[in-house]
């Protein structure tokens, strides 16, 4: 058997300890509200605050909507890349990762600038105009994700031979999308959708800029007026995304087909 | 009275040509199979046929009614592939139902169906299983009693038992037949294998570089091959170059030796060179006797194959290969003999090209 040499576990202890002392350093001290004792009374809190409660569920619809549009719009693209235009799939590529490329504070001005109250489309003029924008912000925000990992879940499936079985079997187009390919990419999906969600639950530039109530704005808000609750939000935050983590793999896992999905 | 009908169907890709003139027609409850090496266009025209490539020319016609231009999913035309293409996330009964709960049949005529379906491919207790969970062989017959389950009015198959391995291949290809021939459905065969349309077919379309070559019964192709390509694609075959000496009488020179042909010199004319085909089977060592035309030359190598010997003897600047049952009376001749060998005159092929 192959002896690991003391520098590997060197490495890995240096790793460890930088990501994970903070993380516990954070964590006890949001048990430290109450003096002298351990408690989680900066986590009840949390809870018990009106403004954590609706700007959790504000982020939580934005995110789910955006999750759906972000479905809607990515599966047919690369559906249709993979299997009739294989040759655009770099510059539809291209088109998915500017959104990382392109920072998010000057994606927010562009959108404030495009649709303000005197343009052709003044969606930032109502409440509702608003909320539609930061969605569709945030479907641009996320696409580099959903794309990727519904572009990685097609690849994995014979998309062609799949889409001409059903065909033949005298399915048209939705049909074929919703009950045999939807279906094979499901953990596909999902991995986009749970980080999808991981990015807009915490988003703050977009949601703050367009001046919604959003998780985001509300931790920054809590960071900078009180002690110990920010550091509760940040263990619960961590928490959320380390079980759609958790989610993607424990889902991806358990698909039927998984194992071939010749 | 033809069923299925392709009229001058061609297909290009920008200047390449990948079917050319396909000219074919195929009568109803016929088991016709497409023939030939990888990149002839058997695989194309295939897929014309089943809508997913669209000719760049000709018609296609079932029953007389034009479908050239008619999507793939309205056709009625069944298919196998040759990666099984079952759905991954339904089971055997659910692949084998997906037809008719698209044609939006009703429940119970759906499960009688499908329970009809796995009786006929016997494998009735696999109906909850997964794709994964089952063999290839397993899978193509699922793929099989899918693209029957809505009863189609033709039957593809695209090389169906190229992915499985010998022994499943054998035996798939005879329930594949058998059930042809139950159902009576007009089917088209996808191979590369000479065996499979050999054993299968009620008829062979043999093509080369996107054209047909020979289209006949198997027991003509392999008898009579009309081109140079289609006596070497199917079986072995010799084949050498021969003057026409007289072709009237059929006489021809090979190498010196003055032999008959039965039949093929009707439009050849003296002193021409054309290429004849001789199957080693129907080749016999030692000199032949009335009728029969003889060749001479030197034995250069024996191979024992068991039930068959094969012997190899040098012309003059071809050689001939000579296969002969083996008969412990009778041991093969030695390397370096000299010898005659004999064949009757109706075995000897006169290719149409040179």
């Amino acid at each position: 058997m192959k002896r690991s040499s003391p520098g590997a576990w060197l490495a890995i202890i240096l790793g460890v300890t930088y990501f994970l002392a903070p993380l516990i350093a954070t964590f006890e001290f949001s048990l430290r509200l109450k003096r002298g004792e351990y408690s989680f009374e900066a986590y009840r809190l949390v809870f018990e605050s009106g403004n954590f409660q609706s700007s959790f569920l504000y982020s939580t619809t934005v995110a789910l909507a955006t999750i759906v549009i972000g479905v809607a719009l990515a599966v047919p693209t690369a559906y249709w890349v993979q299997l009739r235009l294989p040759r655009l799939r770099g510059l539809v590529e291209f088109i998915t990762l500017l959104p990382l490329v392109i920072p998010a504070i000057v994606l927010v001005f562009g959108y404030i600038r495009l649709y303000d109250s005197s343009s052709v489309l003044p969606l930032t003029g109502s409440a509702f105009g608003t909320n539609i924008l930061l969605t569709l912000g945030y479907v641009g925000l996320a696409m580099p994700y959903m794309y990727r990992s519904v572009d990685t879940g097609l690849r994995a499936i014979d998309v062609r031979t799949l889409t001409e079985a059903a065909e033949s079997q005298g399915a048209n187009w939705p049909t074929i999308l919703l009950k045999v390919i939807l279906p094979n990419i499901r953990s596909a999906i999902l991995s986009g959708a749970f980080l999808t969600f991981a990015i807009v639950i915490g988003e703050f530039t977009f949601a703050s800029l367009l001046n919604r109530p959003a998780f985001g704005p509300y931790l920054q808000l809590i960071g900078a007026s009180r002690a110990y609750e920010p550091a509760a939000l940040a263990v619960m935050a961590f928490a959320i995304t380390w079980a759609c983590m958790g989610l993607i793999q424990l889902i991806g896992r358990g698909a039927p087909g998984a194992q071939d999905t010749r | 009275m033809t069923f299925l009908n392709l009229a001058g169907v061609q297909k290009s890709y920008g200047a390449n040509a990948v079917v050319r003139n396909f000219d074919l027609d195929v009568t109803r409850g016929e088991f016709v199979t497409f023939l030939g090496p990888s990149g002839c266009g058997k695989t194309t025209t295939l897929r014309m046929i089943a809508g997913f490539e669209t000719p760049s020319a000709g018609e296609i016609r079932i029953e007389g009614r034009d479908i050239t231009g008619l999507r793939a999913n309205k056709r009625n035309i069944g298919m196998v592939f040759q990666a099984y293409a079952l759905f991954p996330n339904m089971t055997v009964a659910d692949n084998v139902g997906f037809g008719l709960k698209v044609a939006g049949r009703a429940a119970p005529e759906i499960k009688s169906r499908v329970d009809e379906m796995l009786e006929m491919i016997k494998l009735p207790h696999l109906r909850d299983r997964y794709p994964y969970q089952l063999s290839g062989g397993q899978q193509q017959r699922v793929s099989l009693a899918r693209a029957l389950a809505p009863s189609p009015q033709i039957l593809l198959l695209d090389e169906p038992l190229s992915a499985l391995d010998a022994r499943i291949r054998v035996s798939l290809r005879e329930e594949i037949r058998a059930l042809q021939r139950k159902l009576g459905i007009t089917t088209i065969f996808v191979t590369h294998d000479q065996e499979e349309a050999l054993s299968m077919s009620d008829r062979i379309v043999v093509m080369n570089d996107g054209a047909i070559e020979q289209i006949g019964a198997p027991f003509e192709i392999y008898n009579l091959p009309r081109t140079r390509f289609v006596a070497s694609f199917i079986g072995t075959l010799n084949v050498l170059d021969a003057a026409v000496i007289d072709p009237k009488s059929g006489t021809i020179d090979i190498e010196g030796n003055k032999v008959f042909a039965a039949r093929g010199l009707e439009n050849a004319r003296a002193g021409e060179t054309r290429a004849v085909a001789l199957r080693p089977e129907a080749v016999r060592i030692g000199p032949g006797g009335e009728g029969r035309n003889t060749l001479e030359g030197v034995i250069e190598d024996v191979v024992f194959l068991g039930s068959v010997v094969r012997v190899r003897m040098r012309l003059k600047q071809n050689a001939l290969l000579i296969d002969t049952f083996n008969d412990s009376a009778a041991p093969p001749p030695s390397r370096g003999q000299s010898a005659q060998v004999n064949f009757s005159r109706n075995d000897l092929i006169v290719l149409a090209d040179r």
